[in-house]
């Protein structure tokens, strides 16, 4: 079966995030950018299920300006087949995302996609859902296990108050929470084989997607400081801190 | 105005991050109605018409609804929000399941997450876990929005007297079945409700370790949590996890025990009222936030603590 990834290019995880100045967004001058970490855990997921061969193909597909392409490129080194970048300047809210993985979906029919459950700059935590709706497919969120049977793939949540498993009739889609696997880094030679792989770049429009913003960024500043308080020499002062100073005990 | 808020329960309690979504629901003002969707769901229906500042309760009870299966749910959520100019859930794992499939089906965005109410379209919710707050304007017709508890206070759950009204099921597509549930068995209150919250990293070993903690916990009455760092080496279940993808905490008291501060914890706990730290790297980023840090082996200092309260 075919299987369809979507991953998205996103500032590294590992960079301390800072404000701008005027407080008109987050500052991403020269900032190292990765793919998603939720992402990679999805095209790990794929692969894996390529090497049991449960799936054929795997498409994956990105959304965003020229430089996505480094992250299908990655995608293609870990093991999937060939790349779709929709190539947009603008950025896009989770509606327009969907409604563009949506005509994706509609032109790649495959069985499964699978997709990071959010992404670590806007932590909306939206997309694959919408997705959902509107291909009328069911959803298995926050999965940390997927097993497919046939014609129906199980899905194990991490809810709230621990797991649940969903049995979805496929297509279906899936979004990837963190203990779904670990993901692999890519070899040498797999690095150099993906540029080789197929690459396709369209537009919104060639999907027939008006891509329309509805939402408007006021402002974005920094979050309240907590300053260091103070170092308690022994369990006796840390207990007497918290009856007489901080009253919680 | 008006607003729907979608309840969160089990089918005969309502959920408390419920009671903190209504809130926010006021902060927004206008008539709120409360969606209680479950099957053989009256008494969660009962509780919810007694909540404070609930105008109407609409009940929907059907086999469909056991489980709050996100393909239902979002059909009947987009159904019934038509009339509405907000949809409200609180963020937790199933509110953020259903609604934004429920907003695709309106045709409009949602806005996830939010913390305080600026005005009826005007909302500030984390991005980058954290680390930036976003002031966002909604220009939707519907406002379709997930809160996070902790940014409000919660309603009375007493002294409402709401009217109750039945609401008939949406057919169910038969896409998507329940299978089964591993669900976590504690005594101890529960992770986003508690006013303590002891949490071990990975400083803590391993999973019998936490033994330590739980003693503690029981002598304050309070909730046991985890770094991703400790769910992650398998010591402690997923549901116990604090942080920027596990539950977001903001108790009285939150004592981390041998955990480093990595942002993606922080994320989830530095709400709190009052923050203790013991690690024995006193270069620990946690001691950064902490309000009361003792630098110390905490298999010593644990055991102690218990002892001494």
């Amino acid at each position: 079966m075919k299987v369809l990834v979507a991953v998205k290019r996103v500032i590294d995880y590992n960079v301390k995030v800072r404000v701008k100045a005027d407080n008109s967004d987050v500052d991403l001058a020269n900032v190292k950018m990765a793919m998603n970490p939720f992402c990679e855990i999805a095209v790990e997921e794929a692969v894996r299920l390529k090497e049991k061969g449960v799936a054929t193909e795997i498409v994956v597909v990105s959304i965003g300006p020229k430089v996505a392409q480094e992250q299908i490129r990655t995608s293609l080194a870990l093991g999937a087949d060939r790349g779709i970048l929709v190539e947009t300047e603008e950025k896009l809210e989770s509606l327009s995302v969907a409604k563009i993985l949506k005509g994706i979906v509609d032109k790649e029919q495959p069985q499964l996609v699978i997709l990071g459950k959010q992404s670590i700059d806007n932590d909306n935590n939206q997309t694959g859902q919408m997705l959902g709706a509107l291909t009328g497919l069911p959803q298995g969120t926050f999965a940390s296990e997927v097993t497919v049977e046939g014609d129906k793939v199980n899905v194990t949540r991490e809810i709230d108050s621990g797991l649940r498993t969903v049995g979805l009739t496929l297509p279906a889609i899936v979004t990837s929470d963190l203990r779904l696997n670990e993901p692999r880094y890519a070899s040498l030679p797999n690095i150099m084989k993906a540029k080789r792989k197929p690459l396709e770049v369209v537009t919104p429009s060639d999907l027939g997607v008006e891509v329309k913003s509805t939402q408007t960024l006021v402002k974005v500043t920094p979050p309240a400081e907590r300053s260091a308080g103070i170092k308690v020499a022994s369990v006796d002062e840390l207990v007497e801190k918290l009856k007489n100073e901080a009253k919680v005990l | 105005m008006s607003i729907l808020v979608i309840a969160e329960h089990d089918n005969s309690a309502i959920n408390g991050a419920t009671l903190n979504t209504i809130s926010a629901a006021k902060a927004i003002g206008g008539d709120i109605d409360l969606l209680v969707a479950g099957e053989a769901c009256g008494a969660a229906a009962e509780a919810a018409a007694k909540i404070e500042g609930v105008t109407k309760v609409l009940v929907a009870d059907d086999a469909a609804y056991k489980y709050q299966l996100a393909e239902s749910m979002g059909d009947l959520v987009a159904e019934l929000g038509k009339g509405y100019s907000h949809i409200l859930a609180p963020a937790t794992t199933t509110g953020k399941d259903f609604l934004p499939r429920a907003a695709a089906l309106l045709d409009v965005n949602m806005v996830s997450e939010i913390v305080k109410v600026e005005s009826a379209d005007t909302f500030l919710r984390p991005i980058y876990a954290g680390n930036a707050i976003a002031t966002v304007q909604s220009n939707d017709a519907i406002k379709v929005i997930t809160v996070r508890a902790t940014g409000f206070d919660a309603v009375a759950s007493e002294g409402g007297s709401a009217s109750v009204e039945s609401v008939s099921a949406i057919a169910d597509k038969g896409v998507s079945t329940f299978v089964g549930e591993e669900l976590a068995k504690s005594d101890r209150p529960e992770l986003t409700a508690a006013s303590i919250v002891i949490s071990g990293g990975r400083g803590m070993q391993n999973g019998d370790n936490f033994e330590m903690l739980y003693k503690v916990a029981d002598k304050l009455g309070a909730a046991v949590g985890a770094s991703r760092a400790a769910v992650d080496a398998g010591f402690v279940p997923n549901d116990m996890q604090v942080g920027q993808t596990g539950k977001i905490v903001a108790p009285d008291l939150y004592v981390a025990v041998g955990i480093s501060g990595a942002i993606q914890h922080l994320a989830g706990m530095k709400d709190s009222k009052v923050i203790v730290a013991i690690n024995k790297d006193e270069e620990a980023p946690i001691f950064q936030v902490a309000d009361y840090g003792l630098v110390a082996d905490l298999f010593e200092a644990i055991p102690e603590l218990e002892s001494k309260l």
